[in-house]
């Protein structure tokens, strides 16, 4: 490492002011911050010693909780896949199938975004923001593994400019820009976002598929057939199954289990507020159980149990990954509570009762997402008001 | 028995090397300097020529905006010279000391029996009056007001600050008189916080004022918080603040007739050979501190006239500022790390547990400078409030004094605050901002804006 350190040190004085590559200087310095947390130190007068925690720790440490989900999604792409041509697999052959569908997205996603990231750092001339590292991770997980890669690329561009570039970068956007992706594919392409083909690697050019066979997701299913759900085979799914994942759906978003493990991550660190998780859950939960108390025969969706629908499709991802995002969500810890509990609502609200999006977390979360600053508003109103009550009394 | 109130929101850093019980009298050093950069929003009038012969208590310059307040020298001798920085900016008035010890004169007489307006005058040309400040902005108090109340406290929970009841030991006395000077100067009450479950502490007996125990982690010492908590300061209030170490020196005036400026200074930190306690004058040269009692002598070692969390980074060759009651030295953390921030950790200092390091959280630690990463905009929210104690709103109080927007400032209680409030928050913040430092700037603004 000494040596790297020295050829750093030397290649330096090029990037600094003065230097012959002074307009690449921010680039270089990305990356040279990134290799050796550099030994800046403490300005002459404040606090002189600093806590350890930086934000490119913080994102590490989201993108460490996404692992576990992207490895099970990987598998259950192949798993998916074979299912659909009919063929048993070994753990090895299954995971290896879906490594090979989902790495070049993550590749296009990364490659994509940190080069559009680079513009603007050039643009900026200021250092490389380290919030791309998660969206980049975030992107591939939550699309259906069928989605075209310049797609991805095309999203996730669109999504880095207008979702956070022209905020001012990483803490001053509006919206999450994953999500925001999303959206985009989702109403820019919406043949490619839904349906029964999409979800499942090879199902849309149909080669080998099984007769009869099903790529719809759950939640698909569930607008026509309430909680009779089955897999692709016609074989009736159950609760445990959603814990698990094993069923159609985007990538890193099936396995409630994997995603709790990334939960327990984010919690434990304290990298996540525990307050929008849980206020999320109990949202879902109680709109799940209004919805199962006035269910009728014209929707059948409403009579899912409302514990599955905490499994079913993007609800516990999005709770726990996206919408925890400390920069768009509310920023107030009473704030949070209400932001949390009102994403969750909408979240099951949405997808139940207008079928043309069963993917309601998303719609819900964006909304949060641009209401999140009006709550905090109300928030921050109370603290004043009751420094303004301060002052009457004191005259009286 | 007095009210006790807990703070809860805080944070104790442990770091190696507090200082041990021991007091050895620093010898007269040849040279003392008064630094005006100590003393924010004054600007200095110089008053005695370079060369003019000076006792202690003579005044050197005095602030152009509040021409009462005299900023006087605190040893006999000869003004040797007056330093000056950038654009002729005053940075230093340095007095070369003689064998004398000479004393201006003056009021000798108990407090009790003297006007407001005698107390007044006596402090104001002794120059013990910038030990008193204000609230808002946390600058020197003005004498033309009549403060609502005045807050004193009595301990100092920084990491490795000086303890005040071993510093006020033997000049409890001359701590009373200052009380019974500064109850003069009041309409309203002068109150006193002191450490809960101290029971050996002094300050348990102070007369004639109203005591509040405060339990719990720093910031619970800092006079900001305790007036959060027994009384806020409200817009259009002003207050007047103490620490008890300062108080002392305000009662030897009365006592004595003079300003007898000798204060303990505790020398604390990893880097110090044997952390213990020095009686010194102010002004004091940091060299006499920390001749032959540091650890190493190249330069990877920062010392700081103050605590880790609020003071200032400072050479051998300066001087020892004007409020602090303690010398920290530690590593600097100069040093590239590859890829410290995929770590582990198990050593790194951090609130979040995103190092191993909070596997043992009560042991004491050398902390160097290391900044740990670049600035950023705010990111992570919520991080504040845990170690913020007040019923302010700390990030978005920041955010408006970002925007430089004064009503939303005074509206999120920007009267109440002083930097060293919001240290922890600076120690703390994931991104890395200047926070101490915007908050001296938004106070400078809104100096400026109200007139």
């Amino acid at each position: 490492m000494k040596g790297l350190l020295k050829y750093i040190e030397k290649i330096k004085p090029n990037f600094e002011k003065g230097g012959k590559h002074e307009k690449w200087g921010p680039i270089f310095e990305s990356f040279e911050t990134f290799l050796f947390v550099p030994g800046h130190t403490a300005p002459k007068k404040g606090a002189h010693i600093r806590d350890a925690m930086d934000t490119k720790r913080l994102m590490s440490i989201v993108v460490i909780a996404l692992i576990p989900a992207l490895l099970f999604g990987m598998w259950n792409v192949g798993y998916q896949h074979f299912m659909s041509i009919g063929k048993e697999m070994c753990f090895i052959k299954t995971f290896g199938y879906g490594f090979l569908k989902v790495l070049p997205i993550i590749i296009v996603s990364y490659v994509a975004g940190l080069g559009t990231e680079f513009i603007f750092v050039h643009i900026k001339q200021k250092e490389i923001e380290e919030g791309f590292l998660v969206s980049g991770m975030l992107i591939p997980l939550i699309i259906p593994v069928d989605t075209p890669l310049w797609m991805v690329a095309v999203a996730t561009i669109f999504a880095v400019i207008i979702g956070k570039e022209v905020f001012g970068g990483t803490g001053m956007n509006i919206v999450n820009p994953a999500l925001l992706a999303r959206a985009f594919l989702f109403f820019a392409y919406p043949s490619k976002m839904s349906g029964d083909k999409v979800w499942i690697a090879g199902l849309s050019e149909g080669q080998n598929v099984v007769d009869g066979f099903s790529g719809a997701t759950p939640l698909g299913q569930a607008v026509e057939n309430g909680s009779k759900i089955v897999d692709g085979l016609g074989h009736q799914l159950s609760t445990f199954d959603y814990f698990m994942g094993w069923i159609p759906g985007s990538i890193g978003e099936t396995s409630t289990l994997m995603i709790l493990l990334g939960a327990i991550l984010l919690l434990y660190t304290g990298v996540a507020s525990w307050k929008i998780m849980l206020s999320a859950f109990t949202g879902g939960a109680i709109m799940g159980i209004i919805l199962n108390i006035f269910a009728t025969d014209t929707n059948l969706a409403m009579s899912i149990p409302f514990y599955d629908h905490l499994l079913l499709g993007g609800f516990a991802f999005g709770m726990v990954f996206m919408a925890t995002d400390p920069v768009t969500a509310a920023q107030t810890e009473k704030g949070k509570w209400i932001y949390g509990f009102l994403a969750g609502f909408i979240a099951i609200l949405v997808r139940v009762l207008n079928p043309a999006y069963p993917e309601g977390v998303m719609m819900a979360i964006l909304l949060m997402n641009v209401m999140a600053p009006l709550i905090d508003h109300y928030v921050v109103r109370g603290n004043v008001k009751r420094r303004l009550k301060r002052i009457k009394v004191a005259n009286n | 028995m007095s009210k006790v109130i807990k703070i809860k929101r805080g944070l104790d850093i442990k770091l190696v090397g507090s200082a041990q019980k021991e007091l050895t009298e620093l010898p007269k050093s040849k040279f003392y300097a008064i630094k005006p950069s100590d003393f924010p929003g004054v600007t200095p009038k110089v008053i005695t020529k370079v060369g003019e012969e000076v006792k202690a208590g003579t005044p050197l310059f005095y602030d152009k905006y509040n021409p009462e307040v005299m900023f006087t020298s605190p040893v006999s001798g000869k003004l040797s010279e007056i330093v000056r920085g950038e654009r002729r900016r005053i940075l230093e008035f340095v007095v070369e000391t003689n064998d004398k010890d000479e004393y201006e004169t003056f009021k000798q007489a108990d407090p009790k029996g003297l006007s407001r307006e005698e107390i007044k005058e006596n402090i104001l040309k002794s120059g013990a009056w910038a030990f008193i400040r204000q609230r808002p902005f946390a600058i020197i108090a003005k004498p033309s007001e009549t403060p609502r109340d005045i807050f004193i406290t009595s301990f100092d929970s920084a990491p490795l600050a000086a303890n005040i009841d071993f510093v006020v030991k033997d000049d409890f006395d001359a701590f009373q008189t200052g009380v019974d000077a500064l109850v003069k100067l009041t309409d309203g009450k002068v109150y006193l916080g002191i450490k809960a479950e101290e029971l050996t502490t002094p300050f348990k007996n102070t007369k004639n004022v109203e005591i509040t125990e405060f339990k719990g982690p720093h910031p619970a010492g800092n006079v900001g918080i305790q007036i959060n908590k027994v009384k806020p300061v409200n817009k259009g209030e002003v207050v007047w603040t103490l620490s008890a170490a300062d108080v002392i020196i305000i009662g030897r005036l009365f006592k004595t007739g003079k300003f007898d400026a000798k204060r303990i200074i505790a020398l604390a930190g990893s880097e110090v050979k044997n952390p213990q306690y020095y009686q010194a004058l102010l002004g004091a040269p940091i060299a006499d501190f920390v001749k032959d009692n540091l650890k190493t002598t190249d330069g990877d070692i920062r010392i700081i006239s103050g605590n880790v969390l609020t003071g200032e980074k400072v050479s051998e060759k300066d001087y020892l500022g004007f409020y602090e009651n303690v010398i920290t030295v530690i590593p600097e953390g100069n040093k590239p790390e590859f890829m410290g921030w995929a770590k582990l950790g198990r050593d790194k200092f951090s609130i979040s547990r995103t190092f191993f390091s909070w596997l043992n959280p009560n042991k004491e630690r050398v902390i160097d400078t290391k900044l740990h990463g670049g600035e950023r905009a705010y990111i992570v929210t919520g991080e504040m409030e845990k170690v913020f104690p007040m019923d302010i709103f700390p990030m978005q109080l920041l955010k408006a004094i970002h925007i430089k927007d004064l009503d939303l400032m005074e509206e999120l209680g920007i009267y109440e605050i002083a930097e060293e409030d919001f240290a922890l928050c600076e120690v703390i913040n994931t991104s890395k901002i200047e926070i101490q430092k915007n908050i001296r700037e938004g106070f400078e603004f809104a100096i400026k804006e109200l007139g």
